[in-house]
């Protein structure tokens, strides 16, 4: 463990946590342009962050610790996760103590918690946003897994490092397992992070809310940390699916030059992440919760099928 | 005799147990003598056992023969490695379980404090000689002294007749169980009629009868462990007993299974093959899942606890099964990774699910409410039991940094590398079988978030339940042990694997290499996977203070309490909170083959709308009831010979001897 990879693990966190709302409003404004509606600034999530901080917290009569706590928790899974997750360098203190199992873990503790606060105040919302939530879990979760696997087959490694570091490596072209498990880690990502079509993150209409109704009886700095939670969680799977799937310009050196050119390479690659998600919301309409399970099926079933494929390719390779 | 310290000592201890139960008799009527001091003490000898059992999983085999018994048949005992983790389990989940017991019962629970306090230290101390015992005699003796001895326990409340029902099939299976594994010693003598496991260790069995051996086993076993299809005896008998008797049945009874089957399995039988490996990974892998499902859909706060029982033992199997897949094909290394997940989650299902029932017993005792659906906002008026519950509930969700996400963690790593297996087929078919864990355990999380959530988050669903009141300081005691047991597994899996190596080295000749460091977990080798959850939980706790503190510093800490968000509906009650049938209803529409379900739906015109649904288990219509019905029906063939007159019966017997003089004298 180098200086220089506790100053790129430093670096990495902090970058998360500046870029990720930044990213939510590039998102914003490619939605509202292709849309052809006018757009609030790009640093309009930051506003909003502020204006929540300096809110006063309204908690329910009747919250009990862990809804105050919940907040917190989430917070910080986040940021781990988005420590975790290679995005300028491969060389990361943290990264032998969280592989990915661990990261999909840390999503899943997350999870829990927020559905468990949302249950606390024991509102009908409260309560219907904690199952939605959890159904959703469970769908996505053992498909983003599956992704994992299937990167992990081919690197012979589940540390994420490792899997960049491989995967890099390779002459560029398409390998059919990374195809398909690209299109089941889209979908969970949509799944996940509350997007269209599975969630509407504009919406508050009652019967098509899941991530709304779950953070319904939040406010103030709580609600600003969970805000800020949901766009590092943005962050983390959009930088998961350019470590899987474009791990190109990430600096393997131990130098500061190969950090700083890694930096405007992000950039592009979250500008266009970001373009590729306001694209998918807009070209699809939400669907009803009991379509969910299907969509959530399928991604779970390509998953499988893409680790399948690499296992009959990796079998002919070898 | 001196050779064998810790045996010696392991022993005695069990002998301190029965000791401790008589005592009990003596005292029937004594509550607060039973409660406040032979509680107690079976705890303190729990602790003992598990620090006496400890030293000797590094030790040479120790053996000791006892002269009790039928004469010139004397109870032979050992104690090695794989004996010694088992009670090192038994008594750290047992200590725990006898601090919690010694504020729990009451002279309510239907029978007498004294007579409890007996069948509970026999069921412990039969339980530690199960896994001492070296030879067959020996080990049924102490099997069916803990099936009788749980069988008690199980009926103590015995008035209710549900509660009978419960009992009766448990003993039931429990004894099918006892039968198979009686047939499979029988086997594994090979006619030298010489009962010891050292005279079976010794014998060499050809494929077949191993075979036979194997399944019998597995038959016996795995109708005391719950799996699949003889699970059912499991959401009926849990519920009916007292918490923290359920507590030990789900922690510490269904892995004296596991350890029978991996004595039978890896030391008595010479061979392994590797049908047997998926033979039981497959049924590993329907328990889980069907466990699973099935917790997803109770309503029932200890049914729920006893279907995810199914599932952790299924857990648990399929790692065996995946470990004797390897063993058979000569993969030592690759075994020992699987069989350590398994016996890790050995060891973390004991601490949280024990954890868990005695939750819901401490539940129990202040609501008398068993229903998920009359429960509810009982973290406010129970912190401790709220608190410690919530431990449990993230342990059993299998997330970081507690102990069950590590045996979860262990076990997708030695799914995901099969290191090419020579069979080509279960080359591509283990692999997907981590898809299915997978999904076991984000089902896992779906499931604890509504047990949870149901009993202690939200509103009272009744108006009773803002007077219950909080667990003992004994009983907060029992659970903090527990907690810590939890939490240590969670965050030194190095350690606790350190405690693993002995056995997996006994039992497949391989251990988990060494990581060089006491922080980082390495199934295989550092650049394929690590894990170390202290750097880990550091991580989340760090961001945790620091964003609390910058928070703090940078903006304000202004709270104001105000009535929940009502949306413009102001009535709003306790019963529009989602239910536990609400929380239920998207696993059974995904998994509705699973499923036997009734549903009663009211139509538009009903004056009194009601809606019911029903969920029941395929296996009772498929296989149960119709084993029950032929069963009546030879009865019924067999009963024409009972006529109740003396005459008919005179006439069988002449007609018998006359049969028999003319066989003799042909």
């Amino acid at each position: 463990m180098s200086a220089l990879g506790l100053a790129s693990q430093a670096l990495e966190i902090v970058a998360a946590l500046a870029a990720a709302p930044l990213l939510l409003g590039w998102v914003g404004q490619c939605r509202a342009w292709l849309q052809n509606r006018t757009a609030p600034g790009l640093l309009q999530p930051y506003r909003v962050l502020h204006k929540l901080f300096n809110k006063d917290s309204v908690l329910a009569a009747n919250a009990s610790p862990l809804f105050r706590t919940a907040p917190y928790v989430i917070f910080g899974c986040m940021t781990l996760a988005c420590g975790i997750v290679p995005t300028l360098s491969t060389d990361l203190p943290l990264s032998p103590a969280a592989d990915a199992i661990a990261l999909v873990g840390l999503f899943a503790l997350a999870r829990v918690f927020a559905a468990l606060a949302a249950m606390d105040v024991g509102t009908a919302f409260g309560s219907l946003g904690a199952r939605r939530e959890m159904l959703v879990g469970f769908l996505a979760e053992p498909a983003l897994l599956m992704v994992f696997f299937t990167a992990a087959l081919i690197s012979n490694s589940t540390s994420l490092t490792s899997i960049v570091r491989t995967l890099s490596a390779q002459e560029i072209g398409i390998q059919p397992s990374l195809a398909l498990a690209a299109v089941a880690l889209i979908m969970v990502a949509l799944a996940e992070n509350a997007r269209v079509p599975v969630d509407n993150p504009a919406t508050h209409l009652e019967l098509t809310m899941v991530h709304e109704a779950l953070i319904l009886e939040y406010s103030g700095r709580h609600l600003a940390l969970i805000e800020w939670a949901a766009a590092l969680k943005l962050f983390a799977y959009a930088c998961i699916g350019m470590a899987l799937f474009a791990p190109w310009g990430v600096a393997h050196a131990q130098s500061p030059a190969a950090l700083l050119t890694a930096a405007p390479v992000l950039v592009a690659k979250l500008a266009a992440t970001g373009f590729l998600l306001a694209l998918l919301e807009t070209l699809s309409a939400k669907m009803r919760i009991f379509r969910v399970p299907e969509f959530l099926g399928m991604a779970f079933m390509l998953a499988v099928i893409a680790m399948l494929v690499r296992l009959l390719l990796g079998a002919g390779a070898q | 005799m001196s050779a064998a310290p810790q045996l010696v000592a392991v022993l005695a201890l069990a002998a301190a147990w029965l000791a401790i139960g008589v005592a009990g008799l003596a005292a029937l009527h004594r509550l607060h003598f039973v409660a406040r001091v032979l509680f107690p003490a079976g705890g303190v000898v729990a602790l003992l056992l598990a620090a006496a059992a400890l030293p000797a999983l590094w030790g040479t085999p120790q053996a000791a023969v006892l002269p009790i018994g039928l004469p010139g048949l004397p109870f032979h005992f050992r104690l090695d490695g794989l004996s010694a983790f088992f009670l090192v389990v038994l008594g750290a989940t047992a200590a725990g379980v006898s601090l919690f017991s010694a504020g729990y019962f009451r002279q309510s629970e239907g029978t007498a404090p004294g007579l409890l306090c007996l069948q509970y230290h026999v069921f412990l101390a039969a339980m530690a000689l199960v896994v001492l015992a070296d030879d067959a005699y020996a080990f049924m003796v102490m099997w069916e002294t803990m099936a009788l001895a749980s069988f008690f326990l199980v009926i103590s409340n015995h008035r209710i007749a549900e509660i009978r029902r419960a009992g009766y099939l448990y003993l039931l299976i429990a004894h099918i169980g006892a039968l198979g594994i009686l047939l499979c010693f029988g086997v594994l003598q090979a006619n030298t009629g010489d009962y010891s496991f050292a005279n079976m260790r010794a014998q060499h069995l050809s494929p077949f009868w191993a075979s036979v051996a194997f399944l019998l086993a597995l038959l016996g076993f795995g109708a005391k462990a719950g799996l699949v299809p003889l699970h059912v005896w499991l959401p009926e008998a849990h519920p009916a007993a007292p918490s923290p008797v359920s507590a030990l049945m789900s922690g510490v009874m269904l892995k004296t299974a596991v350890y029978g089957f991996l004595r039978v399995a890896y030391d008595l039988l010479p061979v392994q093959l590797w049908w047997w490996g998926v033979l039981v990974l497959a049924l590993g892998l329907a328990s889980a899942v069907l466990g699973v499902v099935f917790a997803a859909v109770q309503t029932d706060m200890k049914r729920l606890l006893a279907w995810s029982s199914i599932e952790n033992i299924g857990l648990i199997f399929a790692g065996i099964g995946l470990a004797l897949l390897f063993a058979a094909y000569r993969m030592p290394a690759a075994a020992a990774l699987a069989l350590t997940a398994a016996l890790y989650h050995v060891a973390s299902h004991a601490f949280f699910k024990a954890l868990l029932f005695l939750a819901t017993g401490a539940v129990l005792h202040a609501t008398s409410e068993r229903s998920l659906g009359r429960l509810g906002g009982l973290l406010r008026v129970m912190p401790w039991v709220g608190w410690a519950c919530l431990l449990g509930v993230l342990a059993s969700a299998g997330l970081p940094p507690l102990g069950g996400f590590v045996s979860e963690w262990l076990l997708l790593q030695s799914f995901l590398f099969t290191p090419g297996l020579p069979n080509a087929f279960l080359n591509m078919l283990v692999p997907a079988v981590a898809a299915v864990i997978a999904l076991v355990a984000a089902l896992a999380g779906y499931t604890m978030v509504k047990f949870y959530g149901v009993i202690f988050l939200g509103q009272h669903r009744e108006d009773k339940l803002a007077a219950a009141h909080d667990a003992g300081s004994w009983e907060r005691l029992g659970m903090v042990w527990l907690m810590a047991g939890c939490v240590a597994l969670g965050l030194f899996p190095v350690q606790g694997i350190e405690l693993l190596a002995p056995v997996t080295e006994l039992l497949v000749g391989a251990r988990l290499p060494d990581s060089g460091s006491s922080w980082l977990l390495v199934p295989v080798a550092a650049e394929r996977a690590s894990y170390g959850p202290l750097i880990f939980f550091a991580g989340v706790a760090a961001s945790f203070g620091l964003a609390y503190v910058l928070v703090r510093r940078l903006y304000h800490g202004r709270l104001r309490r105000a009535a929940p968000w009502d949306c413009g509906f102001p009535w709003q009650t306790a019963r529009m909170q989602d239910t536990a049938e609400g929380f239920g209803q998207p696993v059974r529409q995904i998994f509705e083959p699973l499923f036997r379900m009734r549903r009663d739906l009211p139509t538009a015109f009903d004056a009194r709308p009601r809606y019911a649904v029903e969920v029941g288990d395929h296996f009772w219509h498929w296989l149960y009831l119709p084993l029950a019905r032929l069963v009546e029906s030879a009865a019924r063939v067999i009963g024409t010979l009972q006529r109740g007159r003396i005459a008919i019966y005179l006439l069988y017997s002449f007609a018998t001897v006359i049969a028999v003089l003319i066989w003799a004298t042909r």
